[in-house]
């Protein structure tokens, strides 16, 4: 079942379509990879998921009924790109405080902060204050902060950023065991090895459209270009076929491109043709990376202003 | 809306348990005290001690040397003879004489050219002294000229003072002008001084807000206008409790005042000074007693609810449009104060003459109100235009707050430039 469902959604402001008629399906226990480059209009998008700005035309669907801005707020956790808390509070009232905006009881509030602060050890801080700590601990106390309430929909936006790798792994580990209970999980990042490590479904953003949706797999499968490394144990300068056409030779390692209708099996045989020794024979899919680049190339890579009536 | 509530509670005490809310309510007024009682203690001390050394006089113009008229207080002065003013110049200092005073020949109906010579300068009450007492010479002088004996003069001497009394329905009372005047202008300066030291701290705590990027989390679970009037409200309600703290202060010292007193009566010396200062006590609160308080105090609490509200709307929206530069803030704050100053202006001359239109118009015109206001709530303000007052007050301050919540709630997630006039006014006109 999908959990966030979205029909044509727009927004335009002054100078910019920021979200051009976007739609897409979200499942629930998905970890979902939103992306884009810089100004594709992922924080609007976001910002629209979480009830902070309305859609000018297009609707959202939650949980199978219409969004509803102040029901289903206390059933989402956001966590913005900039970080977000007051500097002067103390962490654990801070905290607190922050779970109880969402709609929990004190009680419930205070067991479930101090639950987490053990989880993620972070009990000393408890009475310091957010400007004592380093950005990576505030991204923590940020990450509690959001995940708190127990929400069915967690949106993070680029969560790992100013996190030492001990620390990320941390809250890597946390994320998938909140996927595994049952939360969806909208990641919107532009680190690529994060999200094909991470994410099961993606969709790529850019200029204010969608211009990819699909599984990590699928999307990879789409864009392959049957491209295949082989090993050998020696590899002949010159090699004249039209099987395959080289990509690039290094010694006894080769790349190479499937020719018209050629299947891997073409290439196999052709070695075995010529007697000579394949030790490893794997096909090489793009990374997203590479699907990223290719997809948003040539396109400016900042957003002009346009004029919008 | 326990939400409200609870951003309400946030805002209200993280200010309250700060130090520096104590220090600025409890120490301020006690600071302002400490300095007055200084001032009072100096000026005391100062009447005693003036006279330590004496100040030399010559006479040539003879005013203080007939021997009928004696005048001269010489454990102050000294009249010096045989001396003129160049070669005494020389002596004083040795004499121990603190300077003195050359007073030469001169045509008693245009007496001039009267010096004061001295090693450092002549403090003012010094010299107000030593004027006072030469123009009495001079004065005594005449009326022997014109054949007046001065005892005679002091005799037919009138010194009148008039009784002003309010008529009202419960019959006439005394009323002491200059205390009414104190309570209009101290309640006028309060709403003044809370409205923009009030304000201000919402505008910072919005730009706080925003720069930390709390907002976006904060609105993503609240509504954005929840979250302006739960600052608004929540800082109002601290200087409520700023308020009820110097109230209860006021109170705590007036009953302790009689403790430290009587000693301070002793020191001021003469049974004469109790039975002033006791007559003064007296006729403070019979003033006091003559001002309608009850409606002095509804109606300052009134006006200090309203008139903050309206402007903390405004002060919120400039927060919410700024960054941290602070220079940006000033640009835009500088169109809310003006017309708090100019409330302040029209209330300074509204003390004076309560029914003029310019004091009618400020009292009614909802920007300057809350201020102009206090300036006439010491006297019977016709019940239509508190009527109207309070009522374009309420509505402008409905209308300010759904336009300026408008205003917030785009500022406070857009980053980088300062928008346009132009922009914010489409901002808070905009329909959704």
């Amino acid at each position: 079942m999908n959990l966030l469902e979205l029909y044509n959604l727009k927004k335009y402001f002054a100078t910019q379509k920021a979200v051009d008629d976007v739609s897409f399906g979200i499942q629930q226990g998905d970890i979902f990879g939103l992306l884009g480059p810089n100004g594709a209009g992922k924080t609007t998008l976001l910002r629209m998921i979480t009830g902070i700005f309305y859609p000018d035309s297009g609707s959202i669907n939650f949980n199978g009924k219409p969004f509803n801005t102040l029901k289903d707020a206390e059933k989402i956790g956001y966590m913005p790109e900039e970080r977000g808390l007051y500097k002067k509070m103390k962490i654990g009232e801070q905290a607190i405080y922050l779970a109880r905006l969402k709609g929990l009881s004190t009680a419930d509030a205070t067991e479930k902060v101090k639950h987490w602060f053990s989880k993620l050890e972070m009990q000393s801080w408890w009475n310091k204050k957010v400007e004592d700590l380093s950005k990576g601990m505030s991204q923590k106390l940020q990450f509690v902060t959001t995940v708190v309430h127990d929400p069915k929909l967690i949106i993070l936006d680029e969560p790992f950023s100013g996190l030492d790798p001990v620390n990320a792994n941390l809250i890597k580990e946390e994320i998938f065991n909140l996927a595994k209970n049952g939360s969806t999980i909208i990641f919107s990042t532009h680190r690529m090895e994060q999200v094909e490590e991470i994410c099961n479904h993606i969709v790529l953003m850019n200029k204010g459209k969608k211009i990819l949706d699909g599984t990590v797999n699928g999307v990879k499968q789409e864009f392959k270009e049957n491209i295949y490394q082989l090993k050998a144990a020696m590899l002949p300068e010159h090699l004249m076929t039209d099987v395959f056409e080289v990509v690039k030779l290094n010694n006894n390692q080769l790349l190479l491109k499937l020719l018209h209708e050629s299947k891997p099996n073409d290439v196999l045989q052709y070695f075995i043709q010529k007697n000579i020794q394949v030790e490893s024979f794997t096909e090489v899919l793009p990374t997203l990376n590479d699907i990223f680049i290719r997809q948003v190339e040539g396109t400016e890579t900042a957003r002009t202003f346009q004029h919008i009536n | 809306m326990s939400k409200i509530g609870l951003i309400i509670g946030r805002e209200y005490f993280t200010r309250v348990k700060k130090k520096s809310f104590l220090i600025t309510t409890i120490l301020v007024p006690l600071v302002i005290m400490g300095f007055y009682a200084i001032i009072v203690a100096v000026a005391m001390k100062g009447n005693s001690s003036d006279s330590k050394q004496r100040i030399g006089i010559i006479d040539e113009a003879g005013i203080f040397s007939d021997t009928a008229i004696k005048n001269i207080d010489t454990a102050k002065y000294k009249i010096v003879t045989g001396e003129t003013e160049e070669t005494f110049v020389k002596k004083y200092k040795d004499q121990g004489l603190f300077g003195f005073l050359y007073i030469p020949k001169f045509n008693l109906n245009k007496p001039d050219g009267i010096v004061m010579h001295s090693q450092s300068s002549v403090g003012l009450s010094r010299t107000m002294a030593i004027e006072s007492m030469v123009s009495k010479a001079v004065f005594l002088k005449r009326l022997q000229i014109l054949g007046i004996d001065p005892e005679k003069y002091k005799d037919i001497d009138a010194t009148v003072s008039v009784q002003s009394t309010i008529d009202t329905k419960d019959g006439s009372k005394k009323s002491i002008a200059g205390l009414a005047y104190i309570v209009s202008f101290a309640c006028g300066i309060l709403i003044y001084m809370m409205m923009i030291i009030y304000g201000t701290q919402v505008m910072r705590g919005v730009t706080e807000e925003k720069t930390n990027r709390i907002a976006e989390v904060v609105v993503s679970s609240v509504k954005p206008f929840e979250l302006m009037m739960g600052k608004i409200v929540g800082i109002g309600l601290v200087g409520l409790t700023q308020f009820a703290i110097w109230i209860i202060l006021v109170g705590i010292l007036q009953s302790l005042l009689p403790l430290f007193m009587p000693d301070m009566m002793q020191q001021m010396g003469g049974d004469g000074a109790t039975a002033v200062k006791s007559g003064i006590m007296a006729q403070v609160s019979e003033g006091l007693s003559t001002l309608p308080l009850l409606k002095i105090g509804f109606l300052f609490i009134f006006y200090f609810i309203f008139g903050y509200l309206t402007y903390a709307s405004l002060f919120a929206a400039v927060g919410s449009v700024v960054s941290e530069d602070q220079q940006e803030a000033q640009q835009l704050v500088f169109p809310i104060l003006m017309p708090i100053i100019l409330g302040f202006v029209i209330m300074t001359r509204a003390i004076d003459a309560p029914d003029s239109s310019m004091a009618v118009f400020g009292s009614l015109f909802p920007l300057t109100s809350p201020v102009v206001m206090m300036g006439r709530v010491t006297y019977a303000i016709p019940i239509w235009q508190i009527a109207v007052s309070a009522i374009l007050l309420i509505g402008t301050f409905l209308l300010l707050t759904w336009l300026t919540a408008k205003i917030y709630r785009t500022g406070i997630l857009m980053y980088g430039k300062k928008p346009s006039w132009k922009e914010m006014m489409k901002w808070a006109f905009r329909k959704q």
